[in-house]
């Protein structure tokens, strides 16, 4: 039991701004102050001291076959020593980490949760894996369904009934949490050497369009009412002009509503929203996609803000890995996975100098100023804009804009004239930064016990030297990103496991997963499932998946 | 039971038939896994039987007490096995190196240097309308590769034997060279010249030689026109390709004339792996430690460094002081000098069979057979996670339980 006293709380879901509050845990929950035998608790001082829920990270990539080929390419990212074996792991990694070091980093921050945002399905055992060789932290994974044949063919058939069986089935066999979709189209028309160029390009031997794929996925997730909407990486990241393909994949789902969420994510969108034609006069477009946004009330983004310094990009978007490598000449890795999708890997570093770096940068930043704070989270698509473990600056950058504007000093003038950064006045409160780290993306993914400090939450909680009644982000930058980056406290699930931004227990977090199997007739896709496991897969149908008893603390979510 | 995942080579075929402790549609290799074979009785010390408690106690207390054990072997167990081994590595300052660091290993190299552009055994089954294999021998090393992913096997767009050109470029004349539609053979140690030469022409440069590497340069012509106009194609190498001279540089080169093929057309290059789990051995400590071979713990960190930490040039340099060896047979296959050294230190075996190393360890736990007496995790030449079934009772110990045990024990003395 714990008695954390006298602390400054920001909990945006309640409402809660500031005030000073005690809270109460027991048995790894929030509860209410007559639950607890004061004298049995443990009591934390947070006088003066910043409470808020444990952070959730929405979209990293933290396990699977791509992070760990990325290991295995960049042994010389594994070269900086975290931490030496004794009580804890050792842990090494400059960007890219081990799995022990990225419970413990994510937990060093301040965060408790972490979502692996892209998972080839037949890879599942592996991303489970390695999500169980995780510490602390909560974990799920969404499995890439954008390029699946069984979507494409029971889109192609415009068969609603098919394709919410199957989503319900796949999501049960990877144990995985939601559905993501990545370049849908793209990444099979890379298996012909080429890409979807726009939302009516046509995807091979079935014949429909990305435009097709993104609404019916939609529907399909919408009707099983899955607690995580259907997040997605949108057709031609990383083209110049590429805003125009981000705001009509947005339009498509316009009058849809959904009263607990988004119907839509729309992730690491600073890589989909470039302006201009080429990168000779390449432009930010995150003002146009910022004004679609606010003004709809069904869609989110996250940021993927790239940040100074080595990066690793990896996507379940092939055909782009390979444009990536062309463009940079640097490594390669591609997999191509039977007949669900791909994965490329290509080391990267992002150059202030650099003037389509600078401009990354900006634009990220632009993302996050201007679009409303309950509809855009803090990201950096990690490892591909950098490292998560910088959260702590993009904060303080989006609160400060006398800290914009020292960085602004260093970068490439480019930006001054390719955005709007340097115009922008706009300071969001700390208020708006915790609820863009913590409450907006549990909304987001449905997580009704996360990202809050109210009875019945998760006892996942943060505690930073920061009080918010005094402290002034706009001029105290470097204390805000200072403070973030050492907590006094992180609390997982009731339990101490930093102090003083020390990693002091190793705990072991659950990993959740959605079951909608009983909201569907299993009957309707059998033949097809056989069908396929006999033609195309390579393994038997029996042995796809994931059981939960091979997972090491599965958490199931019914969906009703 | 149907279903059945082989643990023999890394096709890790999963449609056997196990009735009657009589296993079927395998290959005569799979069929050998299951069937009845000599086993090491009863756990040893020094020769005495003990129980399994006391062999692991001394094996704990051999490893503690060493100043840098190796550990080694793993690529013919589970996964679960494999992260036992890393963490107990890292708990007694040991050096963790496998199987690969003999075989697939320059591989690795040269996907530090060049990245793999690469896909699963599905994707080629399902689109590869040309299928190299380069120093690879399939039909004897994995038999049904041919048939279920590679030769034969029908999917998506290759719908008949005739949909698919393969090619094989060896030394020799092998058994896969028999069903190919082409055969290069070329001279022992040209492989890197042969590619170079590949990359040359699909770059659109011309070669001023009659021959390279024994091959009349026509023909190279051909087979790069070949590689141009495939659809979609695959190069299947094997340790012809990274065990004779050139290595690690012959796999980069591969790589590299894949990545030009890129530019026009479809191509993945992907390894032929031996043992059924020797890609895990690699895949759990990179995710645990950050690398896939030859990790030294000594200072509390993993370090990599393949001439310095690989078993072979520990042994040799005589740089480590007692030896676990896990699903392995070093004594059989490693040179003499390294062999020497195994003979003078303390040796802990864990296996379910007798071997060569056997009579060279001091501490000896016989194991149950993963994918018949014990179950696990283990991935595929490609990649792709299997889970390998328990299908018979025994009395013996699972690898992953002789590993916790132990490693509670390892913990229990380092503290």
């Amino acid at each position: 039991m714990l008695w954390i006293k006298n602390g400054i709380v920001i909990d945006p879901k309640n409402g809660i701004e500031g005030e000073k509050m005690d809270i109460f845990v027991k048995e790894g929950k929030i509860v209410e102050e007559s639950e607890v035998n004061k004298e049995e608790c443990k009591v934390i001082d947070a006088s003066n001291k910043l409470v808020v829920a444990g952070g959730v990270e929405m979209h990293s990539h933290i396990a699977g076959s791509k992070i760990n080929t990325g290991r295995s390419m960049r042994p010389e990212e594994m070269r900086v020593v975290r931490n030496v074996a004794g009580k804890f792991r050792a842990v090494v990694g400059r960007v890219l980490l081990t799995a022990p070091g990225i419970g413990y980093e994510y937990a060093k921050m301040g965060y408790t949760t972490a979502v692996e945002a892209a998972s080839p399905p037949i890879g599942s055992p592996h991303t489970h894996e390695e999500l169980d060789a995780i510490p602390i932290l909560d974990k799920a994974a969404l499995p890439v369904f954008g390029n699946w044949h069984f979507v494409f063919k029971f889109v192609s058939e415009k068969d609603q009934e098919k394709l919410q069986a199957f989503i319900a089935w796949a999501i049960e066999r990877t144990k995985g949490y939601g559905v993501k979709i990545v370049n849908p189209g793209g990444v099979e028309k890379w298996m012909y050497g080429s890409n979807v160029r726009t939302l009516d390009d046509e995807v091979p031997i079935y014949g429909v369009t990305p435009r097709e794929i993104i609404t019916e996925v939609v529907k399909a997730n919408e009707a099983l009412n899955l607690p995580h909407c259907v997040h997605i990486h949108c057709n031609n990241l990383g083209v110049p002009g590429n805003y125009e393909t981000t705001i009509e994949t947005m339009k498509l789902v316009s009058g849809m509503k959904n009263e607990n969420r988004p119907v839509l994510h729309v992730t690491h969108v600073q890589f989909n929203a470039y302006a201009g034609s080429s990168w000779r006069d390449v432009s930010s477009g995150a003002e146009e996609i910022a004004k679609y946004v606010n003004k709809t009330d069904n869609i989110t983004i996250d940021m993927g803000q790239p940040i100074f310094g080595h990066a690793t990009a990896m996507t379940g978007d092939a055909p782009f890995q390979f444009t990536l490598h062309r463009l940079t000449g640097a490594r390669w890795s591609n997999k191509d996975t039977e007949i669900e999708g791909g994965a490329g890997i290509v080391p990267l570093v992002y150059l202030p100098k650099n003037p389509v770096h600078a401009l990354q940068w900006a634009i990220g930043l632009e993302l996050g100023l201007l679009i409303d704070s309950d509809k855009v989270v803090i990201s950096t698509d990690w490892p591909n804009g950098g490292p998560f473990t910088e959260y702590p600056y993009i904060m303080a950058m989006l609160m400060s804009k006398r800290m914009r504007e020292k960085e602004l000093e260093r970068v490439s003038p480019y930006v001054q004239k390719a955005s709007s950064l340097p115009a922008i006045d706009t300071e969001k409160t700390l208020y708006e930064v915790i609820k863009m780290s913590r409450s907006l993306p549990a909304k987001i993914l449905g997580m009704e016990n996360k990202g809050h400090l109210g009875v019945g939450a998760d006892a996942d909680i943060a505690i930073y030297d920061i009080n918010p009644n005094e402290v002034d982000p706009s001029v105290e930058y470097e204390l805000i990103n200072k403070a973030f980056r050492k907590p006094a406290y992180t609390i997982k699930g009731g339990e101490i496991v930093v102090k003083d931004g020390e990693l002091v227990a190793e705990t072991w977090g659950r990993t959740f997963w959605v079951d909608a199997t009983k909201k569907v007739s299993m009957e309707a896709i059998e033949s097809d499932l056989d069908e396929y496991f006999q033609n195309y897969y390579s393994v038997e149908r029996i042995n796809f998946g994931v059981d939960e008893r091979w997972v090491k603390k599965p958490a199931r979510l019914e969906v009703k | 039971m149907e279903n059945v995942v082989c643990t023999f080579c890394g096709s890790v075929c999963d449609d056997g038939v196990f009735e009657n402790g009589d296993i079927r549609r395998l290959c005569a290799l799979g069929k050998s896994k299951f069937s009845k074979k000599e086993r090491i009785k009863a756990p040893m010390i020094d020769g005495k039987e003990v129980s399994y408690e006391e062999a692991i106690e001394k094996a704990a207390e051999i490893l503690v007490e060493a100043k840098r054990p190796l550990l080694y072997g793993w690529a013919s167990t589970v996964n679960e096995a494999i992260r036992l081994g890393v963490l107990i590595a890292e708990k007694v300052g040991g050096i963790y190196d496998q199987c690969a660091s003999v075989c697939h290993a320059p591989g690795t190299l040269a996907l530090i240097e060049e990245g793999v552009p690469g896909g699963t055994l599905g994707s080629v089954k399902n689109r590869a309308d040309v299928v190299i294999f380069w120093g690879a021998n399939p039909v004897e090393a994995h038999p049904r590769h041919p048939t279920r992913y590679s030769v034969m096997a029908k999917g998506l767009l290759i719908k008949d034997r005739k949909d698919r050109k393969v090619v094989v470029i060896d030394v020799r004349e092998t058994k896969t060279a028999k069903l190919a539609d082409i055969f290069v053979q070329i001279k022992p140690g040209y492989d890197y010249a042969i590619i170079s030469a590949l990359r040359a022409i699909v770059k659109g440069e011309k070669i001023e030689a009659d021959e390279v590497g024994g091959v009349p340069v026509e023909k190279l012509y051909e087979l790069a026109e070949l590689m141009m106009n495939a659809k979609y194609g695959v190069i299947f190498y094997g340790l012809g390709v990274t065990q004779s001279r050139g290595r690690d540089r012959n796999v980069e080169n591969a790589i590299k004339l894949v990545q030009q093929l890129n530019r026009k057309t479809r191509w993945i290059i992907w390894p032929m792996r031996g043992h059924y789990n020797v890609v895990g051995a690699g895949e759990v400590p990179a995710w645990e430690a950050g690398y896939q071979y030859a990790i030294d713990f000594s200072r509390g960190y993993p370090r990599f460094s393949p001439a310095e930490f690989t078993a072979v040039e520990a042994l040799v340099r005589r740089d480590c002081d007692a030896a676990l060896i896990v699903a392995s047979d070093p004594a059989a296959h490693f040179p003499r000098k390294a062999v020497e050294h195994l003979k003078k230190i303390p040796v802990i075996q864990i296996d379910p069979h007798p071997n060569l190393t056997t009579l060279l360890s001091n501490v000896v736990i016989p194991s149950a057979i993963a994918g018949l007496e014990a179950e696990g995790s283990v991935y595929r030449m490609d990649g792709i996670v299997l889970r390998v079934k328990k299908l018979v009772e025994t009395e013996y110990w699972s690898d992953v339980q002789i590993l916790e045990k132990m490693y509670e024990v390892v913990v229990k003395r380092v503290g």
